[in-house]
């Protein structure tokens, strides 16, 4: 049992390293990548369905009891983060032997992305703050170099933005641990939550709660932090856009939603006001960026922003149901996302270019491409059957019954503006003949489609199955909500 | 002493995001290693600043002596150093990559990549 918390930390770890020993034998790497991060999903998967049926598991590590040790914890919430962050890497290393392409695979491009999800598993899985920071870390060092792969003049200017922000970023967060382990004198996740209910001085918490959102705030790209994301996330290899997107910033939100429903809800009246003031303007920037955009990625890139907004929504509003959402969406937009940007990679390849002006044609040239575009970014826009429908529902439905009217103002019109530039992609790309100037270059290998196609499927999966997975989320919301059975589960006898 | 450590954290804060904002390369580096080094020094007196009482478990006691020193904070200052140390190396490395490619300090110049 205790094994298969460690497993998601241990596997990409040890992948990378058995990579690492065969440094010269690239298709070596590449078998031992496939097969790592196929075993990443098997174990997380069997991790889900455990804690699914035996409740919220932890592992004190070397036998220390908490709250003095390390505690690693799995709860629904991060079970699930696992499983997606698990299918995101496994589409993406397939991908890769396609797109990458050998002078990166070279310097070691496989180990890179699997310590990458070493430490992207290990922030979803420990209890502890200092070690959700040296995780942090371990994700944020790979993900620079990943950054700065290629050495394109655009990339190292892009890296020198992002690594300058996520290094202020990590300083405050270190700040703000300083701090709270002085005001409370642990940094036991489910500690916190038993120590700071009892403090006090109640000001002085809610400032250390504003130091960690704007920590967590620039790693997840949010209003007004989030500058770095669009003037960076274009400028690497596809398939290291990909993994970005579908996780990094994913992961500051989850540390946000974790401290914001573990921790810091002994003043919701102001922190989570200004939560949702926040995702409203993330939403919007986000959304009116992404219009104004004439490059695939970066159109791209700035959607992420806007889909940042709605996962802050459901926590600002913390209820049962906005947390359940708040799941859900996180599954609908990390899958729908993941096959978006795979397809743009497979039509860069193609067309040798991704401004969109010179893409076009695609829809006579390949009717599969059309379609597997056309899931995803429906479901992104929101289009009924389809996941996003379900995802943003919920999100609408929550704030609805909290009389956030503004926000459904908000989230419906930010919808409406999505279905706009996705609709706008498709005459771009599929519908307008191909520009005489810009014909096709290449063919793009299986192995870029295969992953595309899968999420693309994985995409109607989750729309169609919506009923036993928003029970899942649901579940997993009642745990955020209900932080007994965490903390309970963490300290045991202790309380 | 509390006091004198907070205002030295204070001023490394302060020196560090003006030389942040500042807009030569070189600058940025220096700038962000003082921030590392202020929240580093803020994690330590978060701690408690405390002289002359290691916080040594005697021969046949079962705690360390009232009024100890709090080792925790030191323990996760020396990681944050090393992992620090790190991050700048790397830092220092792109800066150079990046003054090759571009042969300019200024950051004012490197808006190709922004909207």
């Amino acid at each position: 049992m205790s094994l298969l918390l460690v497993l998601p930390v241990i596997i990409p770890l040890f992948t990378a390293i058995l990579a690492l020993l065969c440094w010269r034998h690239i298709n070596v790497q590449r078998g031992i990548a496939v097969v790592g991060a196929s075993c990443l999903m098997v174990a997380a998967v069997t991790l889900l369905l455990t804690i699914s049926d035996r409740g919220i598991q932890c592992v004190q590590v070397s036998n220390w009891q908490a709250p003095f040790g390390i505690t690693l914890v799995a709860d629904l919430f991060g079970a699930v983060m696992v499983v997606l962050a698990a299918t995101s890497l496994l589409a993406v290393t397939v991908y890769s032997l396609g797109s990458v392409g050998r002078a990166l695979e070279a310097v070691g491009y496989y180990p890179l992305i699997h310590v990458m999800v070493a430490g992207i598993c290990g922030a979803f899985l420990t209890g502890d703050v200092f070690n959700l920071y040296v995780c942090f870390e371990v994700t944020l060092v790979s993900s620079f170099v990943l950054m700065a792969m290629g050495g394109e003049r655009q990339q190292i200017e892009g890296a020198i933005k992002y690594v300058t922000l996520n290094l202020m970023a990590s300083a405050i967060f270190l700040a703000a641990i300083g701090l709270l382990y002085g005001v409370a004198g642990t940094l036991n996740m489910a500690d916190l939550a038993t120590v700071l209910a009892n403090e006090p001085r109640q000001t002085l918490v809610n400032s250390i709660a504003m130091l960690f959102m704007v920590g967590f705030g620039i790693k997840a790209a949010v209003f007004p932090l989030f500058f770095w994301l669009p003037a960076s996330y274009h400028t690497p290899n596809v398939a290291i856009t990909t993994l970005f997107a579908a996780l990094l910033t994913k992961v500051g939100v989850y540390a946000l939603i974790r401290f914001f429903t573990l921790i810091f809800v002994g003043d919701t009246g102001l922190t989570h006001t200004v939560l949702l003031v926040l995702a409203g303007l993330t939403m919007i920037t986000g959304v009116l960026g992404a219009v104004a955009q004439t490059e695939f990625r970066r159109l791209l890139s700035f959607h992420i922003i806007s889909q940042i907004g709605y996962l802050l929504l459901g926590l600002g509003l913390l209820t049962h149901f906005s947390l359940a959402a708040v799941v859900y969406f996180m599954g609908h937009v990390i899958i729908a996302k993941t096959a978006l940007l795979l397809l743009s990679g497979v039509t860069q390849r193609i067309s040798g270019t991704s401004e969109l002006k010179e893409l076009g044609g695609f829809y006579k040239e390949s009717p599969l491409l059309s379609v597997v575009f056309l899931v995803p970014a429906l479901s992104l826009a929101g289009i009924p059957p389809l996941s996003g429908f379900w995802a943003k529902f919920a999100v609408v439905k929550a704030s609805l019954e909290a009389e956030q009217y503004v926000m459904v103002v908000a989230a419906l019109a930010v919808g409406l503006f999505t279905l706009y530039y996705m609709l706008n992609v498709w005459a771009e790309v599929f519908w307008k003949d191909r520009p005489v100037d810009h014909p096709v270059v290449a063919k793009a290998p299986l192995v870029m489609w295969g992953p595309m196609v899968a999420m693309g499927i994985l995409t109607l999966g989750i729309s169609f199955g919506v009923d036993p997975l928003f029970q899942l989320a649901n579940r997993a919301a009642f745990q955020l909500i209900d932080r007994q059975e965490y903390i309970r589960a963490v300290l045991g006898g202790a309380l | 002493m509390e006091t004198i450590l907070a205002i030295v954290i204070g001023g490394l804060y302060g020196t560090g995001l003006y030389l942040m904002m500042r807009r030569s390369m070189v600058k940025l580096v220096l700038g962000l290693a003082l921030l590392a080094h202020a929240a580093n020094l803020l994690i330590f007196v978060g701690g408690r600043l405390v002289r002359g009482v290691p916080p040594l478990v005697a021969n046949g006691a079962i705690a360390p002596p009232d009024g100890s020193a709090d080792p925790l904070p030191q323990a996760l200052v020396l990681t944050a150093i090393v992992i620090g140390f790190g991050v700048q190396a790397f830092l220092l490395v792109l800066l150079k990559r990046g003054y090759t490619l571009m042969r300019t300090d200024d950051l004012d110049d490197m808006r190709t990549t922004e909207t």
